[in-house]
C-alpha cells in the first residue's frame, strides 16, 4: 500500500524588539543569568504585564505578508502549565482570538508553485532556559529569554513531504528576514519549528493518526525527522499496529524520533482571557499604517527583477533570496547599467567569495561601487576578466579601490600595438616548428602562441589585439 | 449533587504538581464544593444575551513603546530563591 504523508507545522518566531513583550527588560542575547528580569517576568505576584507594541507592529506584518486576515479585535490568554522555565505558572497566548487567520504562502517543491494555507498567527511570551548539571542532579534556570516576544505561526496541514516542509521554513525565515522582524536563525532558537505528522492511504480523504515531532534545530533535522516519521509510521501501519497520538522528540545524532512517553500530560491547559490585559483593536488607519511600512516582498521583488532588468528567472530568484542581496545587487546596477553582467559576477564569482548560505554583503569590501567600477575598467579595456576577477579577490581580501590595484600592482592590459607586436613577432620567431605545423594547416596551434604571449606579459595582453596579430603574422606568408 | 469529585480535585492537584492525602483530598472536596455551590447561586440568574465580562475596565490598546528600562538587580532577583548559583536559580533536576 503506497501512503501519503500530511504534515502541518508550527513554527515560533523569536521578534527582535528592543525589550520584552510585556515589560522593559532587555531581550539580549548572552548577559549573565537572570540580569534580564525584573519583577514582571519573573512571575511575582501583584504585577501588571503592559504590552509592546511594536511587537504587535511586527506580529502584523508577518499577517500581512502571508495574506492573513487581521482581527480587528483580538485578546490574550492564559496557557496553564507547570515547569521551572515558566515562573507565572502560565504563558500568555492568544487562544480564541488570536490576530490573524486564513493566510497563505507559496512555496516551491519539486511539482511545482504550492500554495500552503495558514491556519493562525499568534502572539505569545518565550519560556526561560534550563540548564542541567552534568554531575549533580540539578538544573539551573535562567529567566533572561523569558518575556521575549514570540509569534507562532501554524500551518493547514496541507504539506506533503519533508522538502516541502523545509521548503515552507525556507520561506518563512525569508519572510521575517525581509521584514525585519527576527534573525529567523534555527540554530540559535529565534526560529523553531515543531511538526505535526500522520500518513494516509493515497487517495484517501481522512487523516490518519498523528504525532508531534519537537527538538528539531536545523532545517536539515526537521527533514530528516519527517523522513523517519514517515519509516516508523508506514512500517507500524503495514503491520497492522495502531498509531498512538502522541509527542516524540528528533534525536540528532541518531536520526530517529522517540516517545516522551507519559512525561507529557494530556494537553489540558485551562486556556481563559487574560483579565491583566486589555484587548487589541486595530483599526483600518493603523493597519493601512503597518501595510505601508512593508518592504517590497520576496515574490513581488523577483517578478520585477525579471521585467525592469531582463533577467533570467534563476538569476532573479538567487538575487532577491536576501533582501540585502538585491539591495546590492540594484545599487550596483545604478552605478553600471548592465543587469545581467552584474548578476553574472555577483552569483558567479562574488558570492563564491562569501560565506555558503550568508549573502550578506553588508560588511563585504566588495562595495557596489567597487563592483561597477571594476566591470568599468573591463569595458573600457584597461583589464581583461581574467584579471578582473584576480583583482575581485584581492579587494574581498584586503579592501582597496579597484583602480588603485591595477596601478599599484601593474596589471592594466597591454593594449599597445607596437608593445605587442615585438612580442608577437618575438614568440613566432622563437618557435619555427610550430609556426610550421600552423602553416601545414593545425590552426589548433594558435593557442599556443597565444599562450606565450600571455606568459610574457603576465596575463596582461589584450587577448583580442594578441590574436589579430598572430593571425596577421602567421597568415600572410 | 456535589459540585465536584474527588477524582477531579487529585486530577488538578496533579496539574498543579500538588499531593495530598486521602483525609486531606476529602477535606478540600468538600470546600471546593462548598466554594463552587456558593458561586454556582450565579447560574440562576438569566444571563441570556449578556456579553462575558473579561476585565473590569472597559478600554483597548494600553501599549508601553518598545524602550529598554534597568532590570532587577541580580541581588534582589535571587533574594527569595531557596537556591541559587552565579545568578541562576537551583531547581531539582529536570529532564
Amino acid at each position: 500500500m503506497e501512503f501519503e504523508a500530511v504534515i502541518g507545522l508550527e513554527v515560533h518566531v523569536q521578534l527582535k524588539t528592543e525589550s520584552k513583550i510585556f515589560c522593559s527588560c532587555s531581550t539580549q542575547f548572552g548577559a549573565p543569568p537572570n540580569t534580564h528580569t525584573c519583577p514582571v517576568c519573573l512571575g511575582m505576584p501583584g504585577v501588571l504585564p503592559v504590552l509592546n507594541k511594536k511587537a504587535v507592529e511586527y506580529a502584523m506584518k508577518m499577517a500581512l505578508a502571508t495574506n492573513c486576515n487581521i482581527n480587528q479585535t483580538n485578546v490574550f490568554a492564559r496557557k496553564h502549565y507547570f515547569y521551572p522555565d515558566l515562573p507565572k505558572g502560565y504563558q500568555i497566548s492568544q487562544y480564541e482570538l488570536p490576530l490573524a487567520e486564513d493566510g497563505w504562502i507559496e512555496v516551491e517543491t519539486e511539482a511545482g508553485k504550492r500554495r500552503i494555507r495558514i491556519n493562525r498567527i499568534h502572539m505569545e511570551d518565550d519560556a526561560g532556559k534550563l540548564i542541567h548539571d552534568e554531575l549533580r542532579p540539578v538544573s539551573y534556570v535562567d529567566l533572561n529569554r523569558t518575556g521575549t516576544p514570540l509569534i507562532e505561526i501554524v500551518s493547514e496541514p496541507d504539506i506533503r513531504t519533508p522538502e516541502e516542509a523545509a521548503s515552507y521554513l525556507k520561506k518563512i525565515r525569508q519572510l521575517v528576514r525581509y521584514l525585519k522582524i527576527s534573525d529567523g536563525n534555527m540554530e540559535e532558537g529565534s526560529l523553531r519549528c515543531d511538526a505535526n505528522i500522520s500518513l494516509r492511504p493515497r487517495g484517501r480523504k481522512e487523516l490518519g493518526t498523528k504525532a508531534e515531532l519537537k527538538n528539531m534545530n536545523s532545517f536539515r533535522h526537521v527533514q530528516k525527522a519527517l523522513e523517519y516519521e514517515i519509516r516508523r509510521q508506514s512500517a507500524l501501519l503495514l503491520d497492522g499496529t495502531k498509531i498512538i497520538q502522541e509527542t516524540r522528540l528528533y534525536d540528532a545524532s541518531k536520526g530517529v524520533t522517540h516517545s516522551m512517553r507519559g512525561k507529557e500530560e494530556a494537553h489540558d491547559y485551562r486556556y481563559f482571557p487574560d483579565p491583566d490585559l486589555v484587548p487589541i483593536k486595530i483599526d483600518d488607519t493603523w493597519l493601512e499604517q503597518v501595510r505601508k511600512s512593508l518592504p517590497e516582498l520576496p515574490d513581488a521583488k523577483m517578478g520585477r527583477f525579471m521585467e525592469e532588468y531582463g533577467l533570467p528567472e534563476y538569476d532573479a530568484k538567487v538575487l532577491t533570496n536576501s533582501i540585502e542581496l538585491a539591495d546590492y545587487f540594484e545599487q550596483a546596477v545604478r552605478l553600471y547599467p548592465k543587469a545581467k553582467k552584474v548578476s553574472n559576477w555577483i552569483m558567479v564569482e562574488l558570492l563564491k567569495l562569501t560565506k555558503k548560505d550568508d549573502h550578506d554583503l553588508s560588511k563585504c569590501n566588495v562595495t557596489p561601487q567597487v563592483l561597477a567600477e571594476l566591470l568599468s575598467l573591463i569595458d573600457k579595456g584597461t583589464i581583461s576578466n581574467k584579471i578582473a576577477k584576480k583583482v575581485l579577490e584581492e579587494v574581498f581580501e584586503k579592501g582597496g579601490s579597484p583602480s588603485q590595484i591595477v596601478e599599484r600592482e601593474g596589471l592594466a592590459q597591454v593594449s599597445d600595438q607596437s608593445e605587442l607586436s615585438a612580442i608577437v613577432e618575438q614568440v613566432v620567431q622563437d618557435n619555427p616548428k610550430e609556426v610550421e605545423k600552423y602553416r601545414a594547416g593545425k590552426k589548433k596551434v594558435m593557442g599556443f602562441f597565444v599562450g606565450q604571449v600571455m606568459r610574457k606579459t603576465k596575463g596582461k595582453a589584450n587577448p583580442q589585439m594578441v590574436n589579430e596579430l598572430l593571425r596577421k603574422l602567421l597568415d600572410e606568408n | 449533587m456535589a459540585h465536584i469529585t474527588v477524582e477531579e480535585v487529585e486530577h488538578v492537584a496533579q496539574l498543579a504538581r500538588l499531593r495530598f492525602s486521602k483525609d486531606e483530598l476529602e477535606e478540600f472536596t468538600n470546600q471546593l464544593d462548598a466554594i463552587l455551590r456558593f458561586v454556582g447561586k450565579l447560574e440562576s440568574l438569566d444571563t441570556e444575551g449578556v456579553e462575558p465580562t473579561y476585565r473590569a475596565i472597559e478600554i483597548v490598546n494600553c501599549f508601553r513603546e518598545d524602550v529598554v528600562k534597568p532590570s532587577l538587580p541580580i541581588e534582589e532577583v535571587t533574594a527569595n530563591a531557596p537556591e541559587s548559583e552565579e545568578g541562576a536559580f537551583v531547581v531539582p533536576r529536570i529532564i
